[in-house]
């Protein structure tokens, strides 16, 4: 809930009401331009100073039929005072573009809530389009929310009468309407916005200046017209010391690949295909060439990953990236960089599924297949970033791993996380892992030649020698090595050994330790959760805490192998309780390796979960401790 | 969308790679590895051949290395004392193209067969031909799976009994030539196993041509598929079988009784002696009408095939541009990671 924490007033007499955090959803058809609106107000927000968490929902189609509820489109973001967690579970404010988009939305507005609606969308035909048999802004179902009906279009249109402009270009700006309009109403700056517009429309002056002209017709029309009474402040988060800025998880992942080659002194080199939602992360990459990062758009998923391995045979970074349908293609070649025992990071940003499913939602059900999804015994790391900041931590972990061990390195983002922004403390560049690599040079076997499955003892690594490496030809593939030599064997013993030694290079990886959140220290319940659940489960215990009840929250960062510390840690309590956006994958494997009786909590809607509903689990799962 | 000209000017295939301080030898090529391939196996010619033909390019050894993807040629890499990886099935140019990416220093090769590169792995050959990626391909045709024991392969004839086609076979084979030009390939050629000067021309021009080159070897599988081109190896028939084209001179063959003449949009064959000297096609393997003529007057019942080079043309290779492209960026701008990462937008946080 919004608190609100008093009132003051404005000098024209409009009074300002400060609260400590508001969530807005913008809604409307995705032609409208929602997600650009939603993240030009987050970059305002963020300008300012506040904590925030987006949350970014639309359809798989490009374009879906105009005015349909498959074609809505829409951005929630959450801004407060103070360190938050998620994007908010439902909005305070639900900006409605056309009947669609209040019809897929207003169900998720608390009574009470404000609703923006834009009137000139409320057609008769629109309204039938979707099912409405009356007005809905006329037939007193709306009449338990604030509603502002706004004519944007009109406005907009009459806005932009003196520009020359079309009327159908004129009002494709409403959407900056709508912006300015909220703008005004949270006081937020404007220059960055109106900076942003001209920069995007540096080749069309005249689209720039009818967008900025919208917007500010936006933000008069909410200061001069009488309709809206009060306006809100919220002030800038007390987060801590340092430089911020605000960053997407796709973004954060390839700055992170970037940083790594940096680290690593290492040419980079992504082979991948696009596919919803990891294509940012190829979007990205590819901009930043002069950081000697080659990026290979290749003929299918099997090509990316496999000119990625060819890279990294030839000493280079290997990277590839994709989601869930692209690591079933990718399986094989993945299980060619074990057997071979080469460095590779393998990104899947995780999409609802099986099959296609739904590419454009969230979902955290790939845990199994990163673990399991190969032919024979197949051990790889398993990485999870936990935030969209915190993709590029993960990210150096990642390659750490993969450059010390000489082992692919499965890195699981999700949708939220990818598309989601949060404020990011941007970390000192010296203060990154250094994660340069010892080629080999000289021949290391008894007999005087070089062996490329001799190991480093402590981290089971194997001797990488790249070809031009002189004295030090060998050949290397698919088919079972020989312990030391690498030679082809097909011995039983040998082959028992060396599948149990490469399980145990992987299950000796250094990882830290998993860090308990338990502020009382007095917890018996523990949450153990991974990846973007990290927002929802940390906000829904802080609202348990606050009931007085004390729970403790564990979030893993390494799911394969996991941290020394977690059967000990899972140990310590009466209740494990374990949220996935999947069928308990976590929980199988943590009831398996732990003989734990964890509790699974599950939810494949495609959607994160809401800080709400896990507080409502967890308060019942207490209740249920005997006292 | 812009189309941006890389300005990048011509270059030899193999320059960049070091070249050797020491003459070589044939041996100096031979891993300590058993070669394993059945006995009378055409393999065995192809390998003797490129162990003696490498020495004479003079590089070093270390800057070698042979990708391969699964089957019997696959096994290649490991007899050569170079580099190498025996990858996945079918997989070997994009493993390989990686590798070409990241690295201009080496010669890179492929050694493939028609299971592994003209089925599953057909994707892989015709994008790898299409981007022109610094890679020799070699691909050992023998028209049969032999490490799966015999099945029929896509080059295999129709109707084709086989363990997996008793009753024959269905498909209607690829010619591999006519596919790799219409994939754009820039470099195309053919020879067959048991040919040794042949091969050995057509893989010199192959490393000496900076971008694709695909090579189709016909090569004898002796268990599965035993005498597939034996009509090519018996010196009275091959005379007549064989068209051997060389860049620039008129295609004759059959001890110059026969020449290869224009056919409608075609090309067909005709006794010498009946024809004007100026109706014999002359070779010009920069047209590629006539390298697609020439693959069609290529028969899957070997009535005629040509060997030699198809079609040798320059054009710019994907991995050459890909590291233009990295080193324009470079001279334009300076990798500065703390900018980087700052970007336009940053608000401090101060005590």
């Amino acid at each position: 809930m919004t608190t609100d924490l008093g009132n003051g007033a404005s000098a024209e007499g409009v009074e300002i009401r400060k609260l400590d955090r508001v969530v807005i959803r913008f809604a409307g058809d995705s032609g409208d331009g929602m997600q650009l609106t939603g993240d030009r107000f987050t970059s305002e927000a963020a300008a300012f100073g506040n904590d925030l968490a987006t949350l970014p929902n639309f359809p798989a189609e490009i374009r879906a039929p105009q005015g349909t509820l498959p074609g809505v489109s829409s951005f929630q973001l959450h801004f407060a005072d103070y360190d938050i967690l998620t994007p908010g579970d439902r909005p305070d404010v639900l900006v409605a573009m056309n009947p669609a988009a209040l019809k897929a939305n207003i169900g998720d507005l608390p009574h009470g809530g404000t609703l923006i609606v834009n009137t000139d969308e409320f057609t008769k035909r629109n309204l039938t389009k979707v099912g409405y048999d009356g007005d809905p802004l006329e037939d007193g179902s709306l009449d338990a929310y604030q509603v502002h009906k706004v004519a944007m279009a009109t406005l907009t249109i009459g806005a932009l009468e003196h520009t020359g402009l079309g009327k159908k270009d004129a009002e494709r700006a409403k959407n900056m309407f709508a912006l300015g309009l909220l703008s005004w109403m949270y006081h937020r700056p404007t220059e960055g916005t109106e900076r942003f517009l001209r920069e995007k429309f540096a080749r069309k002056p005249e689209i720039a200046e009818a967008n900025v002209l919208a917007f500010r017709a936006g933000w008069n029309y909410g200061e001069t017209t009488e309709s809206f009474a009060v306006t809100f402040e919220v002030a800038p988060a007390k987060l801590p010391l340092g430089t911020y800025r605000q960053i997407t998880g796709n973004t954060a992942l390839a700055y992170g690949i970037v940083a790594a080659g940096q680290r690593a002194e290492l040419p980079v080199v992504l082979g991948t295909y696009p596919i919803t939602p990891a294509s940012d992360i190829l979007h990205e990459l590819s901009k930043h060439k002069h950081f000697g990062i080659t990026t290979l758009q290749a003929e299918d998923e099997i090509a990316g990953i496999g000119a990625a391995l060819g890279a990294s045979y030839g000493g280079a970074l290997g990277v590839t990236s994709t989601s869930g349908p692209g690591i079933a293609l990718k399986s094989e070649t993945i299980g060619l960089a074990v057997m071979t025992e080469l460095p590779l990071v393998i990104i899947d940003v995780q999409r609802g599924g099986p099959s296609t499913g739904l590419p454009t939602k969230t979902e955290q059900a790939d845990l199994l297949q990163a673990m399991f999804g190969r032919n024979g015994e197949s051990p790889v790391p398993v990485v999870a970033p936990q935030s969209p900041a915190d993709c590029f931590d993960a990210a150096l972990d990642a390659v750490r791993i993969a450059l010390t061990y000489r082992t692919p390195v499965l890195l699981l983002s999700d949708g939220a996380i990818a598309n989601g922004s949060e404020p990011w403390l941007i970390p000192d560049v010296d203060s990154l892992p250094d994660l340069r690599v010892d080629f080999a040079t000289e021949p290391n076997g008894p007999d005087g030649a070089f062996w490329p499955y001799l190991r480093d003892q402590e981290t089971l690594a194997r001797a990488w020698a790249v070809p031009g490496t002189p004295g030090l030809q060998h050949r290397i593939g698919g088919l079972e090595k020989a312990d030391g030599t690498g030679n082809i064997s097909y011995d039983p013993a040998n082959h028992d050994f060396m599948v149990r030694l490469r399980q145990r290079k992987v299950d000796g990886i250094e990882v830290p330790d998993v860090v308990v959140d338990d502020p009382s220290g007095q917890a018996r319940v523990l949450v153990v959760g991974w990846g973007s659940s990290y927002g929802p489960i940390g906000a829904a215990a802080r609202r348990v805490r606050k009931q007085g009840m004390p729970v403790a929250h564990a979030h893993l960062r390494h799911l394969n192998p996991f941290p020394k510390n977690l059967g000990d840690v899972l140990s310590r309590y009466e209740r494990v309780i374990v949220p996935e956006m999947n069928l308990g994958q976590l929980a199988l494997l943590l009831r398996a390796k732990y003989l734990v009786d964890a509790i699974s909590y599950t939810k494949v809607q495609g959607l994160p979960f809401k800080a709400e509903e896990l507080q409502d689990v967890l308060t019942d799962v207490i209740k249920g401790v005997p006292a | 969308m812009t189309a941006i000209d890389l300005g990048l000017p011509g270059l030899g295939g193999l320059d960049g790679v070091p070249t050797a301080d020491q003459p070589q030898k044939a041996k100096d090529y031979k891993s300590d590895q058993e070669v394993r391939w059945c006995p009378g196996c055409g393999d065995y010619v192809v390998l003797n051949a490129v162990q003696s033909f490498l020495p004479t390019l003079g590089l070093k050894r270390e800057n070698i290395v042979f990708v391969s993807g699964i089957g019997c040629s696959s096994r290649f890499p490991y007899y050569m004392n170079t580099y190498g990886m025996h990858s996945i099935h079918g997989r070997a140019p994009a493993i390989a193209t990686g590798l070409a990416v990241a690295r201009p220093d080496l010669s890179v090769w492929v050694v493939t067969g028609d299971g592994d590169a003209l089925s599953i792995g057909g994707n892989h050959l015709i994008h790898t031909l299409r981007r022109n990626v610094n890679l020799k391909i070699l691909l050992f045709n023998n028209r049969i799976y032999g490490l799966t024991k015999g099945q029929y392969s896509p080059t295999s004839e129709e109707g084709k009994v086989t363990k997996s086609t008793p009753f024959g076979s269905l498909d209607h084979p690829f010619n591999p030539v006519s596919l790799a030009l219409g994939a754009e390939a820039t470099f195309v050629g053919r020879a067959v196993d048991s040919d040794r000067a042949g091969l050995t021309s057509v893989l010199r021009q192959a490393a000496e041509h900076r971008g694709s080159a695909l090579v189709e070897i016909y090569q004898n599988c002796p268990i599965f598929n035993d005498g597939a081109f034996d009509v090519l190896k018996d010196a009275d028939s091959a005379a007549r079988r064989i068209i051997n084209v060389v860049d620039g001179e008129p295609i004759t063959f059959g001890g110059g009784e026969l020449a290869v003449v224009r056919d409608g949009f075609g090309l067909t064959v005709a006794k010498t002696a009946d024809v004007a000297p100026e109706d014999v096609v002359v070779h010009d393997a920069s047209d590629l009408n006539l390298a697609f003529a020439l693959s069609r007057l290529s028969t899957q019942d070997l009535q005629h095939t040509v060997t030699g080079v198809f079609r040798n043309v320059a054009r710019t290779t994907y991995d050459d541009a890909a590291r233009a492209q990295v080193a324009q960026a470079r001279e334009a701008k300076t990798p500065d990671l703390a900018k980087l990462l700052h970007g336009n937008d940053t608000w401090t946080v101060a005590g």
